[in-house]
């Protein structure tokens, strides 16, 4: 202990003390706020960054579960809207079967009138030329049958002959 | 409690190293009286050198040796000496010789006996008294010595690294270069140290203070295990200096929960009260004196078997000396680079525990 205190140093206490002081006030403001401050901003960061990340991956479950939620409604009107086409399909072409059918009897019936008609009246037209004709022929039969005077007599007598009193 | 059975140990451990390295000093005083056979003068010129490098010294000096002339050279160089004795007086510490010559300065006198400056005549006589003493009066020291040059030095170096470790972070939310390997120590000492001991809500203003201390002890600590010939930590002035901005933290720190814990501890008969007062008054000082003796105790303890046993090598001349000496001063060096980080760590996790205890709030009792 008396060599200790023998030993002790004013001097080196005084440095001491000021270098250590300054040293502490120094490093404070140039490294250890700065240093400390960036930690803890980096720890808050790293906390809130995880807590975003397990709220985005929460998010991202909901996302997933509307998905297929909206994917099978979406399924099951696509379903059901082609089933509604097809029925709707099957009534048109049932539909329009009918139509056609009709619209063909009835043009049928509509040609087979007119064919009828048309018949009719060429028949007419027939007989009237046929009429036409035999007048014609007879008048030159009766022309040259009445060309010479014993014809003409034999003519009358035939004729007298046949009309009976 | 597993902590402070450890501390236990290490406080057994600290006094049983400086018990035996006393135990070991004092045959070799008894003896060195005699001084007759070779061996013995061996010995006490190691005792000698162990004893001269603990000591501060005025001039920088890395090595010295005694040329074929005979001359003994030294190689390093002054520092300057500052007193105040009838004013200020400042000059180098070259016209000391290394200890060897009366400084003259404004026609006073001054020389260096057993490390310390003494005022004396012309002639440099210095006066003993009976237990060997110099008598002589000692001017006001305020020189830049070898330590001091290390403080500073150690000082700068920290600002360096740390502040440009502070800047790193302007850019980079991750530390780099050297800050890779300091910023887990900060935060150890931030989880580990501070944040336990004083509290979530009061750890920041201690920061500063706990962070430096634990660095520059550290840092200090290192250089001095370095062939540089340093010891700063091991100067009862350097500890004490430390360990008294502990107190001053602690004492103005201190809440009105503390003060009635020592004076009017709570939970005990009023006559326990008034005798613990005292004594827990008197543990306010004791608790940074110990600080201030385990770090110089354990360094120096430390510097001294670590050189003791490098003078082995020069004790036992045979071929078993050298390889034993270097065996275990390479153990004991390895276990030394676990001291001063542990000294450093003790120092830092005893501060806390103190500011930890000025600051506490709630009863336990």
């Amino acid at each position: 202990m008396d060599k200790l205190i023998e030993q002790f140093s004013l001097g080196l206490f005084f440095w001491q003390l000021i270098l250590f002081v300054a040293l502490v006030l120094l490093l404070k403001k140039f490294a250890w706020k700065p240093i400390l401050n960036a930690v803890n901003d980096r720890e808050e960061g790293i906390l809130k960054a995880l807590e975003s990340a397990e709220n985005a991956r929460k998010e991202m479950q909901n996302l997933t579960a509307d998905n297929e939620r909206i994917l099978k409604e979406a399924r099951i009107e696509r379903d059901a809207m082609l089933k509604e086409a097809r029925e709707m399909k099957d009534s048109i072409i049932t539909e329009a079967k009918g139509e056609a059918h009709a619209q063909a009897t009835k043009v049928i019936e509509q040609a087979k009138a007119t064919i009828e008609s048309e018949k009719h009246a060429a028949i007419a037209e027939i007989k009237n030329q046929v009429a036409e004709l035999s007048l014609e022929i007879a008048e030159k039969v009766m022309r040259s049958e009445l060309s010479d005077k014993n014809k003409q007599i034999k003519l009358v007598e035939d004729m007298l002959k046949e009309v009976k009193l | 409690m597993y902590r402070i059975n450890v501390l236990k140990t290490l406080t057994f451990l600290i006094f049983a190293i400086t018990v035996s390295v006393n135990a070991a000093n004092i045959p070799d005083e008894v003896s060195s009286a005699e001084q007759e056979s070779p061996v013995k003068n061996l010995k006490t010129e190691i005792k000698e050198y162990i004893k001269h490098h603990l000591l501060d010294s005025y001039d920088f000096t890395l090595y010295s040796y005694t040329n074929d002339a005979g001359e003994h050279k030294y190689v390093g160089f002054p520092l300057p000496v500052i007193l105040i004795d009838n004013g200020l007086k400042v000059f180098s510490s070259s016209k000391f010789h290394h200890g060897e010559a009366v400084a003259e300065a404004d026609g006073q006198f001054y020389a260096v006996y057993h490390n310390k400056i003494y005022k004396t005549d012309a002639l440099g006589t210095i006066n003993y008294n009976e237990e060997h003493h110099a008598t002589n009066e000692k001017p006001l020291d305020f020189s830049i010595t070898k330590n001091v040059v290390f403080i500073i030095l150690v000082g700068l170096f920290m600002l360096l690294i740390f502040s440009r470790m502070a800047n790193s972070y302007n850019n980079n939310p991750m530390p780099r270069g050297v800050g890779r390997m300091l910023e887990p120590l900060i935060l150890f000492i931030r989880n580990d140290i501070a944040i336990p001991n004083i509290g979530e809500k009061h750890y920041r203003k201690y920061m500063s203070y706990l962070l430096t201390v634990f660095f520059f002890i550290w840092i200090i600590n290192l250089l001095g295990l370095t062939p540089l010939g340093v010891n700063v930590t091991n100067n009862i002035a350097v500890t004490l200096a430390l360990a008294l901005v502990t107190y001053f933290i602690t004492t103005f720190s201190g809440n009105k929960n503390y003060w009635k814990h020592i004076f009017w501890m709570p939970g005990v008969p009023w006559p326990m009260k008034i005798i613990l007062a005292p004594i827990e008054l008197l543990g306010t000082v004791i608790k940074p004196f110990s600080l201030m003796i385990r770090l110089y105790a354990n360094i120096t303890a430390g510097h001294i078997v670590l050189m003791s046993i490098i003078g082995l090598m020069f004790i036992f001349k045979n071929w078993i000396g050298s390889p034993l000496s270097f065996g275990l001063a390479f153990a004991l060096s390895l276990l030394e680079l676990l001291v001063a980080a542990l000294q450093a760590y003790i120092f830092t996790m005893l501060s806390a525990l103190y500011f930890g205890s000025a600051v506490e709030e709630h009863d336990h009792h």
